[in-house]
């Protein structure tokens, strides 16, 4: 159990104080409630391109790393396609640096024409760099057109293609800004060694003067269910073939969703999961597999990907899959499996929260999903999972049905 | 009305007085040391051995990471599913990883199932049997693993840039060819682990909300086992002569549809007992060492050429090598470089000014600062300065350094080691 605060001020910002006096260190972190998943599909990687933008200057502060670094203060953001987050840690002394830096953005951006002209040329060589320019860097921009029809993570949160980062104008970042980047989208997280009156006093003082903007209602088309086995089949100058295979599963918030978490543990959590010791140890058809979910607010993907060992036949490759995941659905898992995935999971969360930076991280995003206090019930969820709900829900799941295959073939 | 234009009074991070937090040493009957060091509200631990038994000490190429790999793949009790089926059931991570000097297994645990893991570790490291089918599995994996890597620009120069500073055949340039693999036989693996894991010499590094009794722990599961203790000269008891390219420029068209290249630009640079080391990492800090340093400033700041741009000095015990990385777009590749030359120029001709000297001053501290947050970060120093055999006082002469050192100072230092003369120079594409 963590102990922390919430309030809200009268624009709509809410804040959460969490207070840890081991560290002399404070975190300030925003996370704004708009991701890839809100773009016009014309103007895909936007919220991407955005987040870079927000360290071009503001209105009142040409520079925001100088003043940063001179209070020792680091900092970094990232963008999903469902959230925008950005992080400050500090010193707690020079907290007040934070609040000043994070405001001044908040308030207004500088909207300058050289930023935008480079942050451009920076994400195009950054999708080069992750997407283009890397053996099997196309497939998920493939895999996720075949499974999302409707819903916006049809598209890779760096974009659907270069044209549209290449296209993006000064307006369409003005636009941007005034829509999500409002106080009222936005969620503050203020964590480490600091006070809560403290904090309360800062936040009113830097934040409160900032206009609401109105709440942005989103509004994304649910993903209808998908009814026939999409199939595709790729070749490529790359070493190896390989198949991707992914199914639709429940929204964070749905019991589905920790079940299809701790799926993933049984099949592909380390040396012993079911996929590796079957597949690659004992019938050697893959060098390297996989297991894994998107871990999205939406309807996410379960994903399974492997690398087939020279020679072994795509067909081969995939029947052995499907077995593993029949013999799931007919049999479940043993109690020892369910023991230890659940004991996995209590280290792995023990290990997140000794980084004060990863639980304001995860306060914030618990906000967004609704309410705070999810961070301490979320961790009963995972425990009450039972080896009779990972059997039904492996057979809901997994019908061919509800999945795409991507066969990956070696040109070579 | 706030006057947002003025930045709130800060404390320059200078004035703080840090200090690293103490770490305990204890040596186990067979006179093997253990760090220890009790800091942590959650219930959660790192055991970390460190052996001497990097490719430091094969005769033969790919040994040492193959045998480090397979340790926990079969003893005489149980099979490798059986391993790690032991360790994953407790939630625990058992890691392996082969560096040159040395190799380690490192333990992630909550504290309340070390004794259940312990005796595993203890199991691992004496009686490892080396089945002939997790080699053929291993070799054939790591076959492909390298094929696929292969195919990456910024791969292929990370071997060769090394390559290009200490040779082919030191063990910080050794790369490995599709073929070594399957030249490492079982007995290779046997003795190297005879050799350098069973009778060899080890320290162990323990961090965490430590249980009471974990040095009696370690000591009832390792103080027995006929391990040997480290010692500070003994990575001198084999030599291996440094022997650079001839040649300083290199250029590999690696995928001709490449659209970005791989840029490395090295120097070889001394150790860290040299003089120079830690006021070096001051000039790198301003030349490339961080978000706000000169060269990301210029390269990607200003002129959009890449994601990212970085300068650090090689992480090796015996000799190091000062480094520029990039990946930029292939058509840029050229101005990358000569802006790279330019940086360096600048620093040699060119004073710090006292603001962004004061920057990085602030900027350093702050970073230590937050970086001894949590026990695993703050071990970690301590294993850093074990290990590279520097002498008390490392840490807090580090930090009087960056308070102190003088733009002057930092102005000779380019002199003497940014020389574009002195780099070998690789693009990928």
């Amino acid at each position: 159990m963590i102990q922390f605060e919430k309030f809200t001020l009268s624009n709509g910002l809410r804040v959460i104080v969490h207070e840890d006096h081991s560290t002399p260190m404070a975190v300030l972190n925003v996370m704004y409630d708009v991701g890839a998943k809100d773009e016009d599909p014309n103007k895909t990687g936007f919220a991407h391109l955005f987040e870079h933008l927000m360290f071009g200057g503001s209105g009142n502060i040409d520079d925001f790393e100088t003043p940063l670094q001179m209070a020792g203060g680091e900092n970094n953001a990232y963008t999903s396609n469902d959230v925008t987050n950005y992080y400050i840690q500090l010193p707690a002394e020079n907290l007040e640096t934070a609040f000043w830096l994070e405001s001044d953005r908040m308030l207004s951006l500088a909207f300058s024409e050289k930023s935008l002209e480079v942050q451009r040329k920076v994400v195009i060589e950054e999708f080069k760099e992750h997407y283009i320019n890397k053996p099997y860097g196309d497939v998920w921009f493939k895999l996720r057109e075949m499974a999302y029809k409707q819903h916006p993570y049809r598209w890779m949160t760096i974009g659907k293609e270069l044209s549209h980062i290449e296209n993006a104008s000064l307006q369409d970042v003005k636009n941007f800004f005034f829509k999500h980047y409002r106080p009222v989208n936005a969620i503050l997280v203020v964590a480490g060694h600091v006070k809560g009156e403290q904090v309360r006093q800062l936040a009113e003082k830097w934040f409160g003067d900032i206009p609401a903007g109105d709440k942005y209602i989103r509004q994304i088309p649910d993903e209808p269910a998908q009814k026939e086995a999409r199939v595709m089949e790729v070749k490529a100058n790359v070493p190896l073939d390989a198949i991707y295979k992914v199914w639709h599963m429940d929204n964070r918030l749905d019991h589905g969703y920790y079940v299809a978490d701790l799926i993933t543990e049984v099949l592909g959590g380390g040396g012993s999961s079911r996929l590796y010791q079957r597949l690659v140890k004992e019938k050697q058809l893959f060098s390297q597999i996989e297991c894994y979910h998107f871990g999205t607010v939406d309807k996410g993907l379960l994903a399974v990907e492997g690398k087939l060992v020279k020679g072994v036949k795509m067909e081969d490759a995939e029947n052995a899959i499907n077995e593993e995941i029949e013999k799931l659905k007919q049999g479940g898992i043993t109690e020892k499996e369910l023991t230890k995935i659940k004991n996995k999971t209590e280290a792995t969360l023990a290990f997140e929260d000794m980084s004060v930076l990863t639980r304001a991280n995860n306060l914030a995003f618990y906000e967004l999903l609704g309410d705070v206090n999810l961070f301490n019930a979320d961790r009963d969820k995972y425990f009450s999972v039972t080896g009779d709900d990972i059997l039904k829900y492996s057979q809901k799941i997994f019908d061919p049905n509800n999945s795409s295959t991507l066969k990956y073939y070696s040109e070579n | 009305m706030l006057n947002r234009t003025i930045a709130p009074k800060i404390i320059d991070p200078v004035a703080f007085d840090i200090h690293l937090p103490a770490c305990k040493k204890h040596t186990l009957t067979n006179g093997v040391e253990v760090y220890a060091l009790d800091l942590g509200n959650e219930d959660t631990l790192m055991v970390n051995w460190v052996f001497y038994a990097g490719n430091w000490w094969e005769k033969k190429k790919a040994v040492a990471a193959a045998t480090n790999f397979l340790i926990k793949n079969g003893t005489s009790k149980r099979n490798a599913f059986e391993i790690n089926e032991h360790f994953e059931y407790y939630g625990a991570y058992l890691n392996r990883t082969c560096y040159n000097e040395t190799a380690e297994l490192t333990l992630h645990t909550l504290g309340k199932h070390i004794n259940e893991l312990l005796p595993v570790v203890a199991e691992l490291v004496q009686d490892s049997v080396f089945p002939q089918e997790e080699m053929n599995i291993y070799v054939q994996n790591a076959q492909q693993r390298l094929k696929v890597n292969l195919q990456k620009c910024e791969f292929v120069a990370g071997r060769l840039i090394d390559a290009y500073l200490f040779g082919e055949n030191h063990p910080y340039g050794r790369y490995m060819q599709l073929d070594d693999y399957a030249a490492v036989q079982r007995e290779d693996a046997v003795d190297f682990y005879n050799n350098y894991y069973k009778q060899g010499r080890c320290v162990i590094f323990v961090a965490g909300k430590l249980p009471k009794d974990i040095i009696e722990t370690l000591e009832k599961h390792f103080g027995n086992l006929p391990l040997k203790p480290r010692s500070t000269s003994f990575a001198a008891t084999v030599q291996h002569p440094i022997q650079p390219a001839a040649q300083k420029k290199h250029e590999i068209l690696n995928d001709p549809n490449g659209v970005q290249s791989a840029i490395r630009i090295a120097r070889p640079f001394p150790n860290r007992q040299h003089p120079d080391f830690q006021k070096v990492l001051v000039l790198n800090n301003v030349l490339g060492g961080f978000f706000g340093s000169r060269l990301m400033g210029n390269i990607r700041e200003e002129k959009g050429y890449t994601y990212g741009i970085y300068s650090y000095l090689l992480n090796f015990t015996s000799e190091s090598g000062w480094m520029v990385s990039t990946e930029a777009g292939r058509d840029v590749t050229a101005d990358t470089v000569k802006e790279i030359y330019y940086e360096m120029e600048q620093l040699r001709e060119e004073l710090i000014d006292d603001e962004e000297l004061m920057m990085t001053r602030n900027s350093m501290i702050g970073s230590i600062l937050g970086d001894l947050d949590g026990p695993f970060q703050v071990i970690g120093r301590w294993k850093n300065m074990i290990l590279n055999n520097v002498e008390e006082g490392y840490f807090e002469r580090g930090l009087q350094i960056i308070k102190n050192i003088t733009a002057k100072e930092l102005q000779e230092l380019a002199n003497k080691y940014l020389v574009k003369e002195d780099f070998y120079e690789l693009v990928v594409i």
